[in-house]
């Protein structure tokens, strides 16, 4: 059976923000009447594309065809225009407004300029009928659950233009009826030959629904794949990529340290520990020195999980030991003041303050502890602030420089200082080598390795799984927003094991 | 080169420029009066302490992203309660008793500010929102203290703190400078600032450093309720009666300008109460001037507002590189590598 002519077809795509290649000539496709699954990990150039798609960014090389034509997005009412609709993770209507009204915001039917409301409400019905949805059209979104709200959205999305539907992340807020309604709607969209392209984190979901699916890893192409064809281990291969060992000289010191951690004292114990919604309630040990690795997909729990451990969010399940004593942690001062430590994974909305100077940035949550009552003398913040740029290399080495203006990589690393300087018992520490150079991200891994040998416990979350196995004592596996396995790291365990639990979420 | 490139350098200019013109439109710029300062600059010193006060205040709110429309009324009920009580006294002269009245007038202002610093950081209100209850509500409280009349007092130890003179100098004006001394000890010497400024840049974040926000959000509103009080009583010294509907009528967007043009964000985050002090007066030289300049009154408002406009252009990043940017070769953008 030859192949339908591809509906888009996206050629040598490249675009370059200050600094970085976001996408570097990448070749995309969708058929009429199918399902296409776009993956790759954070930062792999997904949203970036689609948002190249949409007419948010223009393009810096490449052509885009769309039908047999070539066309060229200035702006996203454009390539609407041009039969192309997306629907976000976060419903893009106004939950005060009737669902006839959603459907029909800024195209209304008129009569005379006069609203046919009339009109309108029956048109919105049989819509929403098509897609096998009986709800009352005239109650206000805000009235309907979030899936509802989503396949509204769809509904709207298809009924503005149906040649070509964007779906960025529509399952991460529904439950597993609500995904499988969705999926309904979307066979059934499919059959009416609507392109669809799809994107989740979740991959049983891209298995259960689509057709092909398309793999980005940083900016650059992977492949395209008949999803049949791939086994899912291949599928997260391809997406997480093999990065040669930065620190050979750290291969074996997690064995060597293990015998040393095995008798030390446990500093924490959560014990069927949860937040609904969040992530599962789950059983986890760190003892004093010990590096263990949080392993799983974006959007597996990961986070969630280190932030119930720092008080960020609080756990409505199980319950939590520090140092053999019961715990309810309320907020992150309650953690802090137990020794645990929390640099989030969110570098530029939760973890600098761009405004403020390095040294401000370092002593922040040293003076948070203290009260502003006691500040901490001028000439000992200089004292500890220069220690710290020293010793972690910050560049430019001028304290007083506004945070801002510092890459990535020096950014994470004041953040490491602002933790280090309040000497943490355990220090949490997500995704502290993302989106930063090579040499960087080692001397972080180094970092680590080191305050381990120094006595510290330290939970690291990340998603690559080269520096996991490197640095971790003891991994923990994540999936789908549970902890599937524990594992202790010792030889046998390798990347492709761990993808394995990645993958299957088998508990062995 | 960098000094005009100080965001208080246009402001400061602004200000020498108004005062220059003062000096030859004004019959007596400043000299010695009955062992007094007097002239046109001390008066725009001393019209100037209310607006100071309340400026100060407003800083510190709007460091933490917040906003205080309050503080005109807490000016009128704080001018409300000290006259109620000084007009019941036996000897309106008795120092002492004055003294404590204010105190007790201070104390209300403190309360108003904790009420406003609890909707905000304990309910969860919109500051814009929450201290807009107090703004309207606030001014009705104050006529019912007066009973809805003007109620005229004879002290003159109260009078002293608008219109006396300490060391020759304007007392009300020397009230408002060691306001900002203090205000300034109290952020810059403490951690009280960083913390503030911490908390405007981003309050998530702040968090996840262990920073209290929430005390230290009421703690603003309770410093900002505290100086529109101490603002009331200069401002009902200074007519020896108490006016609840003019006292601290529309100061609220007069502060709100002051610390603008002092080059503090509305959004938040860094905050220069030097700039506040250089606004406040700059926007109480400006009243002056526009009277001395005789500007007729239909224009004045006017007048101010086109001064307003060229401060705010003058500080525009945007605006200046439209305008100057294309004659010089532009300095190299310290370029940020995304991540």
């Amino acid at each position: 059976m030859g192949e339908p002519s591809p509906v888009l077809e996206m050629t040598g795509i490249r675009k370059v923000f200050p600094g970085v290649v976001a996408l570097d000539g990448v070749d995309f496709r969708l058929l009429p009447g199918e399902i296409h699954a776009l993956m790759g990990e954070n930062g792999a150039g997904k949203s970036t594309l689609i948002k190249v798609l949409t007419g948010v960014y223009d393009i810096d090389g490449g052509q885009i065809t769309l039908g047999g034509e070539q066309v060229d997005f200035t702006g996203p009412l454009q390539s609407q225009k041009a039969g192309v609709s997306t629907v976000y993770q976060e419903v893009n209507l106004c939950t005060n407004l009737t669902v006839a009204e959603n459907i029909f915001i800024g195209r209304e039917p008129r009569k005379f300029g006069r609203i046919q409301w009339g009109l309108m409400r029956k048109r919105a019905a049989e819509l929403l009928a098509r897609l096998d949805l009986n709800i009352d059209v005239s109650a206000t979104l805000d009235t309907y659950s979030l899936a509802i709200q989503q396949m509204v959205a769809i509904a709207r999305a298809v009924d503005v233009s149906a040649r070509v539907l964007i779906l960025d992340e529509p399952t991460s807020s529904l439950d597993a009826s609500e995904v499988a309604q969705l999926f309904t709607i979307m066979r059934r969209l499919k059959d009416d030959g609507v392109a669809i392209l799809f994107v989740s984190h979740f991959l049983d979901q891209v298995y259960e629904i689509s057709d092909r699916l398309t793999v980005l890893r940083n900016g650059q192409l992977i492949g395209e794949y008949k999803t049949a064809d791939l086994p899912q281990v291949q599928l997260v291969e391809k997406m997480i990529g093999k990065e040669l060992a930065v620190l050979e000289d750290l291969e074996d010191k997690s064995q060597r340290i293990r015998a040393k951690t095995a008798d030390a004292a446990p500093i924490l114990a959560a014990t069927g520990l949860g937040r609904t919604g969040a992530i599962s309630p789950f059983d986890l040990t760190i003892h004093q020195g010990e590096v263990v690795g949080l392993a799983g997909l974006l959007g597996s729990g990961r986070t969630e999980l280190a932030r119930l451990l720092f008080g960020a969010d609080r756990a409505d399940s199980g319950s939590l030991q520090i140092d053999g004593k019961d715990v309810t942690l309320r907020s992150p001062q309650a953690a802090m003041k137990r020794g645990i430590a929390f640099s989030s994974e969110n570098r530029r909305t939760e973890g600098i303050l761009g405004e403020l100077s390095v040294r401000e940035n370092i002593i922040l949550a040293l003076q948070a502890s203290r009260g502003w009552t006691r500040p901490i003398p001028r000439r000992k913040q200089d004292e500890i602030v220069d220690k710290y740029i020293k010793a972690l290399q910050i560049r430019p080495a001028d304290p007083e420089r506004e945070v801002r203006n510092l890459s990535g990589g020096n950014q994470q690393k004041v953040l490491l200082a602002r933790w280090l300087i309040t000497e943490p018992r355990l220090l949490i520490i997500d995704e502290p080598t993302r989106g930063i150079d090579v040499g960087a991200k080692a001397e972080i891994q180094k970092l680590v390795a080191e305050l381990s040998d120094g006595g510290m416990a330290v939970l690291f979350v990340s998603a690559e799984l080269e520096e996991v196995l490197r640095l971790s004592h003891k991994i923990e596996v994540l999936r789908d927003r549970r902890l599937v396995e524990e594992l202790e790291n010792t030889e046998g365990v390798d990347a492709d094991r761990i993808m394995q639990t990645i993958a299957s979420g088998a508990t062995q | 080169m960098t000094i005009i490139k100080h965001r208080l350098f246009w402001p400061s200019v602004i200000l020498v420029a108004l005062l220059v013109v003062n000096m030859f439109t004004a019959n007596q710029f400043i000299t010695v009066r009955d062992g007094h300062l007097f002239g046109v600059l001390p008066d725009i010193l001393r019209g100037s302490a209310p607006l100071l006060l309340v400026a100060l205040g407003m800083t510190l709110v709007i460091a933490t992203g917040g906003i205080d429309l309050s503080v005109g009324a807490v000016m009128a009920i704080s001018g409300a309660v000290a006259c109620l009580l000084i007009k019941d006294l036996g000897n309106q002269n008795a120092v002492g008793s004055v003294l404590l009245i204010m105190a007790v007038a201070i104390g209300a202002s403190l309360l108003l500010g904790l009420w406003n610093g609890t909707l905000v950081a304990v309910v969860g209100i919109q500051p814009i929102i929450a201290t807009l209850i107090l703004m309207v509500a606030g001014r009705g409280v104050a006529q019912l203290v007066t009973d809805g009349q003007i109620i005229n007092v004879q002290s003159s130890p109260y009078a002293a703190i608008a219109t006396g003179h300490f060391l020759s100098v304007p007392i009300a004006f020397l009230i408002a400078i060691a306001a900002v001394v203090l205000t300034v000890l109290l952020t810059r010497r403490t951690a009280l600032g960083l913390l503030l400024e911490s908390v405007g840049g981003s309050p998530t974040a702040s968090r996840l450093a262990g920073i209290r926000a929430r005390r230290i959000t009421i703690m603003v509103y309770v410093v900002s309720g505290g100086l529109a009080g101490l603002a009331g009583l200069i401002y009902s010294a200074n007519i020896k009666s108490a006016d609840s509907i003019s006292a601290g009528n529309l100061i609220e967007l007069d502060a709100i300008l002051a610390v603008v043009i002092g080059g503090t964000a509305l959004i938040g985050g860094r905050f220069s109460i030097a700039g506040t002090v250089i606004g406040a007066i700059l926007i109480q030289a400006l009243q002056v001037t526009v009277v001395a300049v005789g500007v007729p009154s239909k224009a004045t408002l006017l007048f101010k507002a086109v001064i307003v406009v060229a401060l705010c252009l003058s500080q525009s990043t945007t605006f200046r590189q439209k305008v100057f940017g294309r004659f010089k070769s532009r300095p190299a953008v310290t370029a940020e590598v995304p991540a």
